[in-house]
């Protein structure tokens, strides 16, 4: 049993596990709409566009939470803006995601130490301050409180959006705030798993409970819990085995999806040797 | 001037009280609109006016592309007419007018993962606006109109597991839970099986006798278009 609560002794890994639980709460439950409304490549592309701010914010000792949002905020709304004018969304997400990355490598490259910039590209949670731990809160807590506030509107958005034009729901209004929240929440996401695998806390909890029921409610229930075991476990490999943090959580979050594919696989296998009740 | 009897109040999703009294003017009223999609050659359709009066089941037919859907969705204020003007019981801004719209089935994400019981519940949503729940009277309006359409076995189902019919008139009870004076569908009958049919035709005919006005885009033709108090034949403007 002491092996379990080793790691906790010290300040750093109990704010780091804090840390990844938030954000894999956060994740995963803004992770349902990305999945929902195929916006899983929009979440990877903010993510990316996020390092021109983390690096000008690194290489200027600025905090490194406000840089990324910053540049998120300003990714959703170009995508936004553009995507309503000449471009279909795809291409202009193709277009800022690329250019921002580079952008951000070309800057990051001034910087002397690599070592930085593995921790921007695959996380470094237990390098979480207290500082940081608020933002994720913040964070968190906004999500949340949308999610659950607007919980009718964003569904009927989703599901059938002509209607929700026609009773005079601003379909476009609530895009634009989920592309702000999808902004604020990879942020968060960044300090767990780092820019590249961010997709990964996003969309893979989100997709696992989609697997395993066919009811929001539940899939909301599930991503998170599915998201929150990924954290913790994924925190103790990084512990013992020395691995990225964002390594560890996103394999393990693999996992757990491999593994409800295979139930889900099983079951319907199963239901359909059996007599179908009509 | 027919003056309908006004049932759904203005919605709270734009602010508005409900009027008290009667709707004083026609359900739908064209006057030389013309819609043309960016980049197409040619407009939809150009300078069509009509008017349809309340209490009225009109058949909107046309060869495929004659524009029957574009002709629906203008008036349900999904898109603007490039010039002439809309007007739908009077106002001209058609967002906040009392209408249900039911696009083709292809339009709506099927793999949602919603019950058709609550599916039918969104109809409510209108009546309920911004921060607010459902109350006990929704929940009966829907057990009410899933009754009408046959469907109340079927509501704990999700709603990729109906058949085409039942999809539609799963619509069709969303749109009477929201108790809309114009009904604006967009062939409800295409690959719908005949019981679904009969259902669907039965719920317009009481909606339009109790004053209620039905649009509705559709295949039929010769002696299947007699029931129908107007047609609007999009192929003969065009």
């Amino acid at each position: 049993m002491n092996g379990l609560w080793e790691p906790f002794q010290y300040g750093f890994m109990q704010r780091a596990l804090l840390a990844a639980l938030l954000i894999g709460a956060t994740c995963a439950s803004l992770g349902v709409y990305v999945v929902l409304r195929r916006m899983a490549f929009l979440g990877d592309a903010i993510a990316h566009t996020t390092l021109p701010g983390l690096a000008i914010a690194y290489l200027n000792r600025w905090n490194l939470l406000v840089g990324a949002l910053i540049a998120a905020l300003l990714t959703a709304l170009g995508i936004g803006w553009l995507s309503r004018r000449r471009l279909q969304e795809d291409a202009a997400i193709g277009v800022l995601f690329s250019g921002m990355f580079a952008l951000g490598i070309a800057l990051l490259s001034q910087a002397r130490s690599s070592r930085d910039l593995s921790h921007l590209l695959f996380g470094n949670i237990l390098g979480v301050t207290n500082t940081d731990l608020v933002g994720i809160v913040v964070i968190g807590f906004l999500v949340a409180a949308t999610l659950v506030l607007l919980s009718k509107e964003l569904m009927l958005v989703t599901l059938d959006p002509q209607h929700a034009r026609v009773i005079g729901v601003p379909g476009e209004v609530l895009r634009l705030l989920l592309l702000v929240l999808l902004a604020m929440t990879v942020v968060t996401a960044i300090q767990a798993v780092g820019v590249v695998l961010t997709t990964a806390l996003l969309v893979t909890p989100a997709a696992t409970a989609s697997l395993m029921t066919r009811k929001l409610r539940w899939m909301f229930v599930g991503s998170n819990a599915s998201a929150m075991v990924s954290s913790l476990v994924g925190l103790y490999a990084s512990y013992y085995w020395r691995l990225p943090s964002g390594a560890g959580i996103v394999l393990v979050c693999t996992t757990v999806f491999i593994f409800c594919f295979a139930i889900r696989e099983a079951m319907d296998y199963i239901a359909a040797k059996r007599p179908r009740r009509s | 001037m027919i003056s309908a009897t006004f049932r759904g109040p203005w919605l709270p999703y734009r602010g508005k009280a409900p009027p008290t009294g009667t709707l004083p003017a026609l359900p739908i009223q064209l006057s030389a609109c013309t819609v043309a999609y960016p980049f197409a050659t040619s407009p939809v359709f150009q300078n069509l006016s009509l008017m349809v009066e309340a209490g009225k089941l009109v058949a909107v037919i046309g060869p495929n592309g004659s524009g029957k859907s574009t002709l629906l969705k203008l008036i349900a204020g999904l898109i603007k007419p490039s010039t002439g003007e809309v007007r739908v019981f009077g106002q001209t801004r058609v967002s906040g007018a009392p209408l249900a719209f039911l696009p083709q089935r292809s339009e709506i994400d099927w793999h949602f993962p919603i019950s058709v019981e609550d599916m039918v519940a969104t109809g409510r949503y209108v009546h309920v606006g911004w921060l607010k729940r459902l109350g006990a009277w929704d929940r009966q309006m829907v057990e009410e109109a899933l009754n009408r359409v046959g469907l109340w076995a079927l509501r704990r189902r999700t709603i990729d597991e109906l058949s085409g019919g039942q999809q539609q008139r799963m619509l069709l009870a969303r749109a009477l839970v929201q108790e809309a004076d114009l009904l604006l569908l967009d062939e409800p009958l295409n690959a719908v099986d005949q019981a679904s049919k009969d259902v669907i035709n039965q719920r317009l005919l009481e909606h339009v006798q109790t004053g209620g006005t039905a649009l509705m885009a559709t295949h039929e033709d010769g002696s299947h278009l007699g029931r129908y108090h107007q047609v609007i034949d999009l192929g003969a403007i065009g």
